[in-house]
């Protein structure tokens, strides 16, 4: 047994995954190198990333499971979970093991296979949220800028989405926490660090940044929001079910109003309508 | 202008938002061109309003102003409230910039009849076509045809839209006569065979020409009032399936009467029947998706939904004999009935069973409700809770013994009972 280490990058992992088996030493631990912790009784391996070997295993991966299930795993390095390299790695040796005769996609009594499809589903709830939270300002000039808090690295899964849909216009959606981005000029996406920990929310943008019809639209989409609602209806248990509170920092529509909601008078009931609130 | 733009998208906004459709899904629009947007497969809720309600499309109504006066509408002619119309500009001007900011997936565009029914149509095509044509949005979008609208306008809305709406809103003719005496059945469901036939048409010439234009290919769906008039749920219910197998209808969407009038020709209610039409809309998705029937769920000697336990609960426990089915030999659509077991954890039953037999403990694992369908599983010929009830208590155990799951919704609508009681 092994405690690998390895640079902490999906390339770095699938490395480690081939050293595994040309070695033929099961791991102990597989930790990127900033976070290992040495084994008292194992010895400490370190694995140097190699493209041409990953490249080798992502592709050799296909001989024991479908495209589907090897997506999957992406998605559970993409989880950032403490053990992800080890769920990964466990799954990749059932697969092994059953020489890709038997399907084990599909085994759900097992611990590591049922892991990973959950994990798969986080992920994808994670991406379509992001794909529905994020919320553009445009600047001056004419980007179409977002902040984004996702809780796992979803960055990389959105980007066909957003590429497909905003095709017309330049955009940029910066993961704040993660501190980088993704930038469309209108022919490509690619992903983006930034020097300093900018840009910040994108709502702390200076104004004079912002397109100058910019708070208009912000100011309709709120009203919009408000009028939209059905106050005899009100259920905030369902709502914060459906936008978690650590998603409404990037919501314009849930940021403070300027001026009061007025609604509309549409009822023409004589009995006192205020016990319907 | 400011002002203005926004105290009609106040009020517009105000009076359509009693349509709930909100669906943005099954359309097939690609970004072919490098214009704007996409409206393909699964929508997306970009926002959820205080009541919890999808907020996916831009959906506003042209104008309120109407000639008509159907007696459970805000707009109604005779109803004493704000009036504003939008020009085309700036319907196109809103979808434009809202969609371009990911607020929205696309719009659904509605009108009150202005001074007829043509002349209202004819301006939400001129629209739609403009956003489609000039604007290149390939975003979602949602058309409710104006009644009594000509054919050549509606196959024309067609061509640009994703999907088309005619909307019944009450459940019967004898309550439309009543509610709203301007309007008739037959005056709706001509529209909906004719974009039936439509849609119908298109899928078989685009099998044999590729590039045949697509008309409304999300389909149409239709709204039911529900509450406003007598009809029970029964009747509800099989007007529904008569309309997913007659007309091909994508969905039909349950509205509770939310009270707007104290007109004498409608209920006096106190807060609109949430949990009915939460039920309406389990029993429509087990009618569509779990293999139901509509005569499964509700028949005429029991054409009310039970408030309190849903439909597929409440149809376990009136056929108590087909029950209990093993989960390791029993059909997948067998297993998608018991009660507690959803789509996701049948799926992995059927799937995983084939590996290995089966323990309780799998089943908990794969998302199974335990509490519920412990009463309708047994495990390699076990039963899982092998004392006996009767329906009764059965059904008292499930709603009120330990660990009973109730929906966000119905919780809500009990802590309300329970402050009013
Ligand atoms: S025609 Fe439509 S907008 Fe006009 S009153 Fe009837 S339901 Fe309302």
């Amino acid at each position: 047994m092994h405690d690998y280490t390895y640079d902490g990058s999906f390339d770095g992992l699938l490395t480690v995954l081939l050293e595994m088996y040309e070695r033929k030493t099961p791991p102990n631990s597989i930790q990127p190198a900033d976070a290992a912790q040495g084994g008292l009784f194992t010895a400490t391996v370190p694995i140097a990333t190699s493209e041409e070997k990953a490249a080798r295993v992502w592709q050799g991966l296909l001989k024991y499971m479908d495209k589907e299930a090897r997506t999957r795993l992406y998605h559970v390095f993409l989880s950032e979970r403490a053990d992800r390299e080890i769920i990964i790695c466990r799954y990749v040796q059932l697969a092994v093991e059953a020489k890709g005769r038997v399907d084990i996609s599909e085994n759900y009594t097992n611990d590591s296979v049922r892991l990973v499809a959950d994990i798969d589903k986080q992920m994808f709830r994670e991406k379509h949220r992001m794909e529905a939270f994020v919320r553009f300002e445009k600047t001056q000039d004419e980007l179409f800028h977002a902040t984004i808090e996702p809780d796992f690295d979803v960055l990389p899964l959105i980007a066909p989405h957003f590429t497909k849909r905003y095709a017309d216009q330049r955009w940029l959606i910066f993961d704040r926490r993660r501190g980088y981005g993704l930038y469309y000029d209108l022919h490509r996406t690619d992903i983006v660090q930034f020097e300093e920990k900018a840009p910040q929310r994108s709502t702390d943008m200076s104004a004079t940044v912002l397109d100058e019809r910019e708070p208009l639209f912000r100011l309709l989409w709120q009203t919009y929001f408000d009028h939209a609602n059905i106050p005899e209806r009100r259920n905030m248990k369902l709502h914060r079910r459906h936008i978690p509170l650590r998603y409404w920092r990037y919501l314009s529509e849930k940021q403070p109003r300027e001026t009061r909601f007025q609604p509309i008078k549409n009822k023409t009931l004589t009995k006192d309508s205020s016990q319907l609130q | 202008m400011n002002e203005r733009i926004q105290e009609k998208l106040s009020i517009l906004a105000d009076a359509a938002k009693y349509d709930v459709s909100c669906s943005s899904s099954g359309g097939k629009r690609k970004n072919e061109n490098k214009g704007l947007g996409n409206a393909e497969g699964m929508g997306i809720c970009h926002s959820y309003t205080e009541d919890g309600r999808c907020v996916s499309l831009l959906k506003i109504l042209l104008t309120n102003y109407c000639i008509f006066d159907c007696a459970y509408c805000v707009s109604r002619r005779s109803n004493d409230v704000k009036r504003a119309a939008f020009t085309v500009d700036e319907v196109v001007d809103l979808t434009m910039n809202f969609y371009r900011r990911n607020y929205i997936e696309g719009l659904f565009l509605s009108s009150g009849i202005f001074k007829d029914s043509d002349y209202t149509m004819e301006r939400l095509v001129r629209i739609v076509k403009k956003l489609r044509t000039e604007h290149k949005f390939n975003g979602y979008i949602h058309v409710k045809t104006i009644p009594g609208a000509s054919p050549e306008l509606i196959a024309e809305a067609g061509l640009y839209a994703d999907r088309l709406s005619v909307n019944i809103e009450l459940p019967s003719e004898l309550s439309l006569q009543n509610l709203a005496p301007e309007k008739n059945y037959k005056e709706i469901l001509t529209p909906m065979k004719q974009i039936h036939q439509g849609i119908v048409q298109n899928k078989e010439e685009k099998a044999l020409f590729k590039k045949v234009p697509a008309f409304a290919a999300a389909g149409q769906s239709t709204q039911l009032i529900v509450g406003a008039s007598d009809e029970n749920d029964h009747q509800i219910l099989q007007l529904s399936d008569s309309l997913y197998k007659g007309y091909g209808l994508k969905r039909v969407y349950y509205s509770g009467y939310v009270p707007v009038t104290d007109d004498a020709r409608l209920p006096q209610l106190t807060r609109p029947p949430v949990i009915r039409e939460h039920r309406l809309y389990q029993s429509d998705w087990l009618i569509r998706f779990y293999g139901f029937q509509a005569d499964e769920i509700l028949d005429p000697q029991h054409p009310h939904l039970d408030l309190e336990i849903d439909p597929k609960l409440a149809w376990a426990l009136r056929n108590r004999h087909v029950f209990p089915v093993d989960v390791q030999t029993a059909d997948y659509e067998m297993i998608l009935r018991v009660p507690g077991v959803g789509a996701r954890s049948a799926k992995r039953i059927v799937a995983a069973r084939r590996f290995a037999p089966l323990t309780l403990d799998h089943l908990h694992k794969f998302g199974v409700v335990l509490k519920r369908a412990k009463f309708f599983l047994t495990c390699r010929g076990q039963a899982l809770d092998s004392r006996e009830y009767d329906e009764q208590s059965l059904r008292r155990q499930i709603l009120f013994g330990s660990g009973a799951v109730r929906s966000a919704l119905v919780t809500q609508q009990l802590d309300l009972f329970a402050q009013a009681s």
